[in-house]
């Protein structure tokens, strides 16, 4: 009874479609054909890409980029996928990798480690690249390098976090192109302490990067006969910061921050304020002012203060740094050549640079063919000691240690002067070793 | 610090966010006391009237030159406008043909938020962007220096406010919005446009949060995932206030802001939100009409 009356409702809409006028109808007749007309050119299209996914030959070499397109990253991210472009379209304007092209796949990430472990995924299953490549966020690097582990997938990241170097994470991960926090933390620690300071309040954002500078920091400090009075955690998210400075004691000579998201120059903007003109010696990591012009209103109150830089943003004149900045499109102040307001990360894309030219290199040590021979680029890569300043390394020379997976290099300090950063300092690159934590080399691949 | 000034920053920072948050929750708890609309694209417009501010006051600086504090007065003006003017639209397309139904609404505005997110993110981009404040003045106080503009955001929230009471309780628009929130039906047996009294409280909702974006775009900037914080504060706020009641709501962000500002300062920013949440599960059990809500009947 209930289904006939319900089939009746449907005659009955039916008939009032009819009674439509025409015109409507049409319309309605138009997008249904044009919505079929695109589901079959869509179906079409599937299997003619499959073909050519298919196929064997002179396949190009597939590396993965895990991005932070959108997210708190998405600033890191651009310019790491514009360095990775660059780096990519040099590569292949030198032949490729064994006389392969090379194909980057870009996967967004969201700067979320649930996200990473799933794009990890989909680079061995759906897009079957030879690695993965690329991520910077430390929580994502730690929430996808297990999987990377399981399925044997090479995860080449460029994070500065110490996560590789301290032994936490597995065989399959490599970050040969930039230096580690704790490297860089050590590397600078003296300079702070006879410079600066002794006493100094740290502010760092509370996840795996800031605790990588809390303790490696606390540690270097005292070794110089510092100590570090008091330490502030601020919450990822946090997009006001006033209520923290209060916390830093009077008695702090030097005040050390580093930031990092969307809320950077809110951070060092009411930090401007709260201190005003009688501040103690404020140390930095370019972390909190990257991708932020240093002309921003509110950042007059840093001028003077320190930061610490990879690679200096305002050119110094090297010829490889000048070679690097015009590949990938950056000017002397260290913004797009198309848009000044446009600032990079420069003090971390150089990784992305390196680390896909080190990949080049690996992959042509061991004279890869394909994803079997994963296993030979890792104990490749293993294998390297040293990496030359040259066009494949603007940043500068680098050691590399293959039982750690970590690559050291130089560090700079510079000082904000007038709204520009100028090198004071640059250490050696054994002024940041450190005994090793972890000998990989031990782990079956 | 020693404890007084220490306890001055700590009421200055929780007076800016009581404001601000006073005039968000504001706009959410018009939505539902008068539509029973769970607006939870709330947080949404509030994000939109962030990024319209960063593109009028860079768009009119750059394009007409003229200078930060007119930028933003210009910003002031057209963000809070085109933001009701996506929140009538978002009315008229969606809500109205859902015919208000409480639960398809509060899954139609989830559906809202993320379009509009998206939309943000794809026209906008992943950046988080600063706004020129349209004054830096730096209150230089015996303890500590203090932004200018924010003592300016407390009072022209406090100024907004008032209009806003004034609106509801001394103008015909206000009489109609209440007499459709008391009863709708004989509102509208005594020819009141409900249809048309629903439009326009929800764009003046959304309106509400636009502009306390602006005012706090300069402070924070615009970013498009910003719209978060300001939807669970308000719900928070709304909630304990009592949903529709907008005495409820002022007291309660008043409470909320003041005392995660204090807490904050004087502990952790964590033990704030706890605190908060904790509230809300208390006002839930034991007094679920909220504090200053109507009894079931």
């Amino acid at each position: 009874m209930s289904r006939d009356s319900k089939r009746d409702n449907h005659r009955d809409t039916s008939l009032d479609l009819n009674r439509q006028p025409v015109d409507v109808k049409r319309r309605k007749l138009l997008t249904g054909l044009g919505l079929t007309a695109g589901a079959v050119a869509g179906s079409q299209l599937l299997p003619v890409t499959g073909r050519y996914v298919q196929a064997a030959s002179s396949e190009p070499i597939r590396i993965g980029f895990q991005a932070h397109r959108t997210g708190i990253g998405a600033s890191y991210g651009r310019w790491y996928e514009r360095t990775t472009i660059a780096a990519a379209a040099r590569i292949n304007d030198m032949g490729g990798i064994n006389g392969r092209p090379v194909e980057i796949i870009v996967e967004d990430d969201g700067t979320d480690p649930k996200r990473g472990a799933e794009v990890i995924e989909k680079f061995a299953t759906k897009h079957k690249t030879d690695v993965a490549y690329g991520t910077l966020f430390s929580h994502v690097v730690i929430g996808s390098a297990p999987r990377a582990g399981e399925l044997k997938m090479p995860y080449f990241v460029v994070s500065e976090g110490h996560h590789v170097a301290s032994g936490m994470l597995n065989r399959y991960v490599l970050q040969p192109g930039i230096t580690d926090v704790k490297s860089q933390v050590i590397a600078m620690a003296p300079w702070i302490g006879d410079n600066l300071g002794k006493k100094v309040t740290m502010i760092y954002p509370d996840f795996a990067f800031g605790h990588d500078h809390r303790d490696n920091f606390s540690e270097a400090i005292k070794a110089q006969g510092g100590e570090v009075i008091e330490k502030i955690a601020i919450p990822p998210t946090e997009t006001s910061f006033f209520k923290y400075f209060p916390k830093i004691p009077r008695e702090t000579e030097v005040v050390y921050h580093v930031m990092v998201g969307p809320a950077v120059l809110t951070f060092v903007k009411e930090m401007g304020e709260f201190f005003g003109a009688n501040r103690p010696e404020i140390f930095g990591f370019i972390d909190s002012l990257e991708a932020v012009d240093m002309n921003s209103p509110g950042l007059e109150a840093l001028d003077g203060t320190y930061f610490w830089e990879a690679m200096p943003r305002y050119a110094t004149g090297d010829e490889h740094d000048a070679f690097y900045r015009a590949h990938v499109g950056v000017n002397e102040t260290g913004a797009s050549t198309t848009d000044a307001k446009d600032v990079s990360t420069y003090s971390h894309m150089f990784g992305c640079w390196e680390t896909l030219n080190i990949i080049k290199r690996g992959m042509e040590a061991c004279n890869y063919q394909g994803p079997d021979d994963r296993a030979s680029l890792i104990e490749a890569v293993e294998s390297f000691e040293t990496f030359e300043k040259s066009d494949n390394h603007p940043q500068g020379d680098k050691v590399f240690n293959g039982k750690t997976h970590q690559a050291f290099g130089a560090q700079h300090i510079s000082q904000l002067n007038e709204g520009k950063l100028e090198v004071v300092h640059t250490t050696s690159i054994e002024d940041g070793m450190y005994e090793d934590e972890v000998d990989y080399t031990t782990q079956s691949l | 610090m020693d404890f007084w000034p220490y306890l001055l920053l700590a009421s200055l920072e929780g007076a800016v966010m009581a404001a601000v948050l006073a005039l968000t929750a504001l706009g959410l708890s018009l939505v539902f006391g008068v539509m029973r609309v769970v607006n939870v694209a709330h947080g949404e417009f509030f994000m939109l009237g962030a990024v319209l501010a960063w593109w009028f006051s860079s768009v009119s600086t750059q394009w007409f030159g003229i200078s930060p504090a007119l930028a933003f007065t210009v910003a002031f003006i057209m963000s809070p406008l085109v933001t009701a003017a996506v929140a009538l639209v978002a009315d008229r397309l969606v809500l109205k043909r859902l015919n208000y139904q409480p639960e398809a609404t509060i899954v139609a505005t989830i559906g809202i938020l993320y379009i509009i997110q998206q939309l943000a993110l794809t026209f906008y981009g992943p950046d988080a962007r600063p706004v020129v404040a349209p004054f830096s003045y730096r209150v230089q106080l015996p303890w500590f220096g203090y932004s200018g503009y924010k003592l300016f955001v407390i009072a022209a929230a406090v100024f907004l406010l008032g209009l806003v009471w004034f609106l509801l309780s001394r103008t015909r628009a206000g009489l109609l919005m209440r007499a459709t929130q008391q009863d709708y039906e004989t509102a509208q047996a005594f020819g009141i446009p409900v249809s048309r009294v629903y439009a326009g409280v929800f764009a003046f909702g959304a309106m509400l949060a636009a502009m306390a974006a602006v005012l706090i775009v300069p402070i924070q900037q615009a970013h498009y995932l910003m719209g978060l914080d300001p939807l669970l504060l308000s719900f928070i706020v709304v909630i304990i206030g009592g949903l529709g009641s907008l005495r409820g709501t002022l007291i309660a962000a008043l409470l909320i802001g003041m005392s995660d500002g204090i807490i904050s300062v004087f502990f952790s920013p964590t033990l704030a939100k706890i605190l908060a949440t904790t509230l809300v599960a208390m006002v839930l059990v034991f007094r679920p009409q909220g504090l200053f809500g109507d009894r079931p009947q």
